[in-house]
């Protein structure tokens, strides 16, 4: 029995090592090459650590050549509108989705629920010609706009968050005299908080990885936002890797430190998010 | 003055009003797209040309034209991709809801690499993957140098390298959704079992499995679909070099690199419609209870 339960515990924690050797050792490799020199790059092993942890040069280097500054300005902006859009539209939708009940809303719903069924890369075709129709070709507002036309997964979260909140805080603010909207803003809003920290995860998450909007919709060097600042790096840095992986880094780091203070709401977020 | 309202008026504006942007967003970007592009699939559009009706021409192309089907088979590597993606999640998910020592460092780390950014993970195993570069140091280090391969030169492997990073990229997600959903199951259920005697593979099979199903089987349908519609790792590390182009990459390609937006239009309907069969096809063998 015991013997059992020893060798259990050994493969345990062996593929427990493995499974974490896997995830963190791509990584540590291009943390190594950021801070080594280009000689020092060429001449030591993948995996030796740099010789001088302080050695900056490469990240300078990604830093202004390589427009990550720029990059880092645009993702704040199209982030920080695409957070609050999306939270107003699926709140908004939501709001109205559980409490009235009218002719067409279950079609709306299920209009909303087909959506999330289209795969977004599959309909780049089509959706280029019509954000191009609308003249929003090469500005933020292409990727604002898709952020929030296409990617509903909010309004999900926020519908079945409302369940939970009773309607008979409706019913009295009501008896008080509070219109629908005041019922809106000053009770449903401020209740649904836990909800509306999982959608900016959420949203968080995939606007700030998003490769293929920004780089179908804003080709303009002052428009890139950072996975395209540093597609760009392919080119240019071919064969300086230190470089490349410096760039790597400073796109990494920002992730890095949100992880770490907001680990919980990140579990909790993607868990309850998940869950349709 | 809004208040002033009766409620019967008050709802009909409140309806209205939330919903015309939500809405117009909503027909603008994901079903407008969706119809211009079953009419653009039966022309010959460029982009700028007059739309000439083709009938079924371009999908008989994609059909019979092996250079535009033959990438199909490169999903199969995501696709087989995706079973590993699951079984390790759910590996990990298991043991990890169990006492672990260091287990946030545990949950932490594999889970990690899916928040980082697709063209930093793109990058990284580009430099992973080189001759000498990481993957072979490691494999030196174990003693097995002598299995090295070109990852990404080598045609017969790319699309498993591919593949791999896809699996290193995701894996993390399917992961942390499974150990939400088994720690919600009641420890009790547990005790009572292993009082019964039920090992830790019997508490597995009885237990963890069936409370998740529906989990796993909507973490199937989305990695399911997101291997069809593979994108972002090749493009991004090869840009479908070396016969790694997957069938997106050639719907792009063809779309926006050669302007045959009409022929690519029915490669994305092609797609759409795998999708939403196989999505369909899951519900039916897993959510026939729900």
């Amino acid at each position: 029995m015991k013997k059992r339960y020893l060798s259990g515990t050994i493969i345990k924690y062996v593929s427990l090592i493995l499974g974490a050797a896997v995830a963190i050792i791509p990584i540590l490799v291009v943390l190594f090459a950021a801070f080594k020199t280009g000689t020092e790059y060429t001449a030591t092993g993948p995996l030796t650590p740099p010789s001088d942890w302080t050695n900056i040069e490469n990240f300078k280097r990604a830093f202004v050549e390589g427009n990550m500054l720029t990059g880092f300005k645009n993702t704040m902006i199209i982030l920080i509108i695409s957070i609050i859009g999306t939270t107003l539209i699926g709140s908004m939708v939501a709001f109205v989705l559980n409490r009235f009940k009218f002719r067409g809303s279950k079609l709306i719903l299920g209009g909303f629920l087909l959506a999330t069924l289209i795969p977004g890369v599959t309909t780049q075709v089509a959706t280029f010609q019509i954000v191009n129709a609308l003249g929003l070709f090469n500005t933020m507002w292409a990727a604002i706009v898709l952020y929030l036309g296409t990617d509903i997964i909010a309004i999900y979260i926020f519908l079945q968050f409302m369940n939970s909140i009773s309607v008979s805080l409706d019913e009295s603010a009501m008896l008080d005299g509070a219109s629908y909207f005041t019922i809106y803003r000053k009770i449903i809003l401020p209740l649904l908080a836990p909800a509306i920290v999982t959608v900016i995860i959420v949203k968080g998450i995939n606007v700030y990885n998003d490769f293929y909007t920004p780089f179908l919709y804003m080709p303009k060097t002052d428009l890139h936002v950072i996975s395209t600042a540093l597609f760009k790096f392919k080119g240019p840095y071919g064969s300086e890797w230190e470089v490349i992986s410096a760039g790597i880094m400073l796109a990494i780091i920002p992730t890095f430190i949100a992880f770490i203070s907001l680990q919980r709401y990140i579990y909790n977020g993607l868990t309850s998010g998940s869950v349709k | 003055m809004f208040s002033k309202l009766s409620y019967k008026s008050q709802r009909i504006v409140i309806i209205v009003s939330f919903l015309i942007v939500p809405l117009t967003l909503l027909a603008t970007f994901s079903f407008l797209p969706v119809a211009n592009m079953f009419w653009y699939s039966f022309t010959d559009w460029n982009g700028f040309s007059e739309k000439e009706f083709l009938g079924l021409e371009n999908y008989k192309t994609v059909f019979t034209d092996p250079e535009y089907f033959r990438v199909f088979t490169v999903s199969l590597y995501y696709f087989f991709g995706t079973f590993v993606q699951m079984a390790l999640a759910l590996y990990f998910a298991t043991i990890l809801s169990f006492k672990v020592r260091y287990k946030n460092f545990f949950k932490g780390a594999i889970f990690f690499p899916y928040l980082l950014n697709g063209v930093a993970i793109g990058f990284m195993f580009l430099l992973f993957f080189r001759p000498d570069g990481g993957l072979d140091t490691v494999m030196q280090f174990l003693g097995l140098g002598d299995f090295t391969l070109y990852w990404l030169g080598n045609p017969d492997v790319i699309n498993i390298s591919l593949a791999g990073t896809s699996v290193w990229r995701y894996m993390g997600f399917n992961f942390i959704i499974f150990l939400g959903a088994i720690s919600s199951i009641s420890g009790e259920i547990y005790e009572a079992a292993e009082i019964d005697g039920a090992n830790r593979f019997q508490q597995f099979l009885y237990i963890i499995m069936p409370s998740i199903r529906i989990i796993i089987s909507l973490n199937l349908i989305l990695a399911i679909s997101g291997a069809l519609s593979a994108f972002e790792i090749p493009y991004i590390m090869t840009g479908g070099s070396n016969g790694s182009a997957t069938f997106v990459i050639q719907t792009v390609d063809t779309a926006f690199k050669y302007g045959k937006i009409g022929l690519a239009s029915a490669m994305a309907v092609i797609l759409l419609f795998i999708v939403i069969i196989v999505t369909v096809l899951q519900r039916r063998f897993f959510g026939e209870e729900d």
